[in-house]
């Protein structure tokens, strides 16, 4: 592990004509955790993942991932990343086998179907593997979504509103995979407008508003820019989701 | 990256003709238009029309049919490229190390496979029509690349209307001029017997010079000045139509 943060984002601005969506962004992800970037609808969340992914020029400013300036190495930066974005970026005319080894391919891998095989396998996709991805459901096409972009074990992934229009099954399994992937030490940068997703998973979250990071810290350290919590008696209700998820069990957790 | 420009470029051709081999209807149906036309040409309107050569109708007309054929069929890769641009896979793509320019460019041999493809079709269909030639190898051979030229020309134009398209039905509109085209050229009636300005504007469009060249290949003639005129127009319309591609696509990567 290198002292380095994985991501580093100082100054950025960006503009589309006369509409200035990003106004300066400064943040630090370290290397192996997971960062949430919070925000609301056009906050500027996509198009700062955009410009990090290579895919846009920023303004002013400078950003760096896994070392590499993002406008000057483009090539090593993609060498280091991976991104799923807002939709789910998948073949669908293609099996799901055969999307994982396109990726495997392009990455110029040895043995891409075993690689596919075993992702196949990582993200409960085997049986559905010899079907067209058209068939997928949503949650399923996010996990083949999210299994190419970690073909070839990039340092770095950047989940673009990863649970955005998936049902609540679907929206654990792929906070499930995150929480995976931190742990073999991949840094992970996740965009939401989901505050529950920032508190289930981040390690750090920035909120991102009209273009800032206005605020930066932990959950616990937000959670302090509150005043103290107050103990109250209030009768635990359990949540919708809560009662969603018990009736419906475990078992459509599999393929369908 | 640009060791990597012929693999990348295969593994994405690969991709993209097996879209193609999982809806062969995109081949049948650019084949289908041609070979009705030739039917209707051939057993409906060929019958009064004078061509002032003895050579039979099906040979008159093949060249500008195969033409028709080809302006057709890049439609589906303007289609192609902008369902990819749309659906999140071109982005996809773009972040990851492989050469930028494999991604047209496996467009673009797609188009070429599918294209020999549906020319094969639509020429067997012809054979059962009764077109016949006596073109040497040599001949055939020119027909062949003459032919590819006009895929190429007309895929990288395709490729500027996938690249800015704002709808799927804007991504193959480009088509409809082309496939008009032939009409207006020597490829089913004499030019001369035309009114003025449009036998003008039919001589001097692309079209007439390519039909001829493909029509006299077949019919063992000379080709003439012909063949210069129709290389002329190939090769100017595909390095201004690759130019213009590149351009774009540069604009929308960056």
């Amino acid at each position: 592990m290198t002292t380095e943060p994985a991501i580093r984002v100082q100054g950025v601005t960006k503009s589309f004509k006369e509409v200035q969506v990003l106004r300066g962004v400064d943040f630090d992800v370290a290397a192996g955790t997971i960062f949430a970037l919070l925000g609301s609808n056009g906050a500027g969340k996509t198009t700062l993942v955009r410009i990090l992914s290579t895919l846009l020029k920023a303004d002013a400013g400078t950003a760096t991932v896994n070392g590499h300036d993002v406008a000057a190495k483009t090539a090593e930066v993609r060498e280091s990343i991976s991104l799923t974005g807002q939709f789910a970026a998948v073949d669908e005319v293609l099996t799901g086998r055969e999307n994982l080894i396109l990726v495997a391919r392009l990455r110029h891998l040895p043995n891409p179907g075993a690689i596919a095989d075993e992702l196949l396998a990582r993200f409960s996709l085997t049986d559905a593997g010899k079907r067209k991805a058209a068939t997928y459901s949503g949650g399923m096409r996010r996990r083949l979504d999210i299994a190419m972009s970690l073909i070839g074990d990039p340092p770095v992934v950047f989940l673009d509103e990863p649970t955005t229009g998936l049902d609540p099954q679907a929206r654990i399994e792929v906070w499930q995979t995150v929480k995976q992937l931190a742990g073999q030490g991949t840094t992970v940068l996740l965009t939401t407008q989901y505050l529950d997703e920032a508190e289930q998973l981040a390690d750090r979250i920035a909120i991102l508003h009209e273009g800032t990071i206005i605020q930066n810290g932990t959950l616990s350290e937000l959670k302090q820019l509150l005043p103290p919590a107050t103990v109250e008696y209030v009768e635990k209700q359990p949540s919708l989701e809560d009662v969603f998820l018990a009736l419906v069990g475990d078992s459509s957790r599999k393929d369908t | 990256m640009t060791t990597h420009v012929l693999g990348d470029t295969g593994v994405l051709t690969g991709r993209s003709l097996r879209h193609i081999l999982r809806s062969p209807d995109t081949i049948i149906t650019t084949a289908v238009t041609p070979v009705a036309l030739m039917l209707l040409f051939v057993y409906v309107l060929g019958g009064a029309i004078q061509t002032g050569s003895d050579e039979s109708y099906v040979n008159y007309m093949l060249p500008g049919i195969l033409l028709i054929t080809i302006a057709s069929g890049v439609a589906y890769t303007s289609y192609r490229l902008f369902l990819d641009l749309q659906g999140g896979i071109f982005e996809r793509f773009q972040s990851m190390p492989i050469a930028r320019s494999s991604v047209l460019w496996a467009h673009v041999l797609t188009s070429l496979v599918a294209n020999i493809v549906s020319i094969t079709i639509v020429t067997g269909v012809a054979l059962i029509l009764g077109f016949r030639t006596g073109a040497s190898l040599g001949a055939w051979l020119a027909v062949a690349g003459i032919l590819i030229l006009f895929t190429l020309a007309l895929t990288w134009i395709a490729v500027i209307a996938g690249l800015s398209a704002k709808s799927v039905d804007g991504a193959s509109a480009f088509s409809y001029p082309l496939i008009f085209l032939p009409f207006i050229s020597s490829a089913f009636v004499p030019t001369d017997s035309m009114p003025g300005p449009v036998a003008w504007f039919a001589e001097n469009q692309p079209v007439t010079s390519i039909v001829n060249t493909i029509r006299a290949l077949f019919a063992e003639q000379p080709v003439g000045s012909d063949i210069g005129i129709a290389l002329a127009w190939l090769v100017g319309i595909l390095v201004v139509a690759y130019g213009f591609a590149i351009v774009i696509y540069r604009r929308k990567i960056s």
